[in-house]
């Protein structure tokens, strides 16, 4: 019986209503939380990986010798290498594709790459315009290594104490 | 005032054929553009408010691109939906198709003619003026409906139904609530409804009314198919009710009229309740003062806007009803309150409790 009359009284004052008014009210001069995207980012981990790219040496040298471990590797095939004999008898890359619809961004090659010439860059917020688009070659990602490289040097020296 | 009279003199004198017929419509011409216009940049800005607010309380910004911090979202929206194609479903009556977005705006707009905004000024003085509005009010439902019937199409017609029977259930409750306030003031003129709170917060009607104030703004929300009561298009429910088949301008038109219906709602509590363009101050040895140079017109706005702002409070806060719940809440909870209260109305009346009667 008092239960009941409680519980009619709750809902003819209207008091749960009320208290999820106040909630609202409250919420409404808090701070936001919303990151304004491209003018704010979230902070990114150095162990971020996003669009792939090529290093170089600072002589100038590319860093890849072919040795196609990160084709071999690659879970998804999205590697594709043909390789040469250069003048100087070096062993150097003539094609280096990543389909990018095909990469699943696990970092593999990154990974089996005993000269550290590929990398994954904090990069992400890249699109293409045609389909071709989607396949990085060698040119295309020794210019993201070289426009990038103290971003990727800076974050491969902040992981390397922890692999 | 004396300036609306001496502009109304001009046009009188400047054309004076057909004994000034032709003046007077002009005049009327003229009062329902300084009303509509205006009236439609409320409602446009109301798009912005409802998102930037409901934004807020669930910790976003809201629109902030468009302009600076987004004042030009609703000219963009705007913009978008003028430019949109119409698309006529093959099976639809594509007559009565174009005509349900017509009547639904029309009398969203014509219910404002009997609406004073401030003492003397309104587009006309009707002497059954809240019954003009609750006439008026509830055609606009057969806009919904005929919408939801001309669509041919299973969704907007569960919408249709829906709506026909909210409108049944909660005119009869909106229709009793007013029925109080009518009993106090003695006249179902807004203007003298107005008139009779004249005197400060004291004599406003929602003291001795409280219980009606809340059951009418409930019942508004249901009007205007708002949130937690928006069972009508209930997107998680039926897609979107009466509006699945609509784009473009005959969308936009709906949501016009949504608008429009929900900020006359407001501006009806304020009348009904809150003493209209009456000063809050009013009878405050001081404050009276103070305040004597704010017109009445700034009042009303102010309080239409608290009670415009407490629509998308509630739409922020409260999950939707079930239909049949709401349902129940018409006739076993609201409708036997108004009863109980038009008697407690009857015997204050009789007892002649100060200071409303």
């Amino acid at each position: 019986m008092i239960k009941k009359l409680s519980k009619l009284v709750k809902s003819f004052t209207l008091s749960e209503l009320r208290t999820g008014l106040k909630i609202t009210a409250k919420e409404l001069v808090n701070k936001k939380i919303t990151v304004q995207f491209p003018e704010e980012r979230t902070p990114i981990s150095p162990r971020f990986r996003g669009l792939h790219a090529l290093r170089r040496y600072p002589n100038g040298e590319e860093r890849c010798i072919a040795c196609k471990l990160c084709e071999a590797v690659c879970p998804a095939n999205a590697i594709t290498i043909e390789s040469e004999m250069r003048d100087d008898g070096t062993r150097r890359t003539t094609m280096y594709d990543i389909d990018l619809f095909k990469c699943i961004f696990c970092g593999f090659c990154e990974e089996a790459c005993p000269v550290d010439a590929i990398v994954e860059t904090q990069i992400f917020d890249y699109a293409f315009e045609s389909r071709q688009g989607s396949i990085m070659t060698k040119k295309r990602l020794l210019e993201v290594g070289s426009e990038n490289t103290q971003v990727i040097n800076q974050t491969k020296f902040e992981d390397a104490k922890y692999k | 005032m004396e300036l609306w009279q001496a502009f109304v003199q001009m046009v009188h004198t400047l054309i004076p054929w057909l004994d000034g017929t032709v003046a007077n419509i002009l005049i009327i011409l003229i009062k329902a553009i300084v009303l509509v216009m205006p009236l439609m940049l409320v409602v446009a800005y109301f798009t912005y408010a409802e998102r930037k607010v409901i934004g807020y309380m669930q910790l976003r910004i809201g629109p902030n691109r468009v302009g600076p911090k987004g004042w030009l979202q609703p000219i963009a929206d705007a913009l978008k939906l003028m430019t949109k194609e119409i698309i006529f479903p093959t099976k639809a009556n594509i007559y009565l198709f174009l005509l349900a977005p017509v009547l639904a705006i029309t009398p969203a707009i014509a219910v404002w003619a009997v609406i004073p905004f401030d003492e003397g000024i309104y587009v006309t003085n009707l002497d059954i003026s809240l019954l003009y509005v609750l006439a008026i009010g509830s055609i606009g439902v057969y806009g919904i409906i005929l919408a939801g019937w001309a669509s041919n199409s299973k969704y907007p017609l569960l919408g249709a139904l829906r709506s026909a029977s909210l409108l049944v259930s909660y005119e009869i409750v909106i229709g009793f609530a007013l029925v109080t306030v009518v009993m106090i003031a003695g006249s179902v003129n807004l203007n003298t409804i107005v008139q009779a709170q004249q005197g400060g917060i004291a004599h406003w009607y929602f003291i001795p009314l409280f219980p009606m104030m809340i059951i009418f703004f409930i019942s508004a929300l249901v009007e205007t198919n708002r949130a937690p009561f928006d069972v009508v298009e209930g997107e998680s429910e039926i897609v979107g009710g009466t509006h699945i088949e609509y784009s473009g301008m005959t969308f936009a038109v709906f949501f016009l009229a949504e608008y429009a219906n929900m900020i006359l709602m407001a501006t009806l509590a304020v009348v009904m309740f809150f003493g209209g363009w009456h000063s809050p101050f009013e009878g405050i040895p001081y404050l009276q003062a103070v305040f004597a140079w704010v017109p009445g017109i700034i009042w009303l706005l102010a309080k239409t806007s608290f009670f415009m702002f407490l629509y998308l409070w509630v739409r922020a806060t409260f999950p939707r009803f079930r239909y049949d719940q709401i349902m129940h809440l018409s006739w076993k909870v609201f409708l036997p309150i108004t009863i109980i209260w038009i008697f407690v109305v009857a015997l204050m009346t009789q007892f002649q409790l100060a200071p409303w009667f």
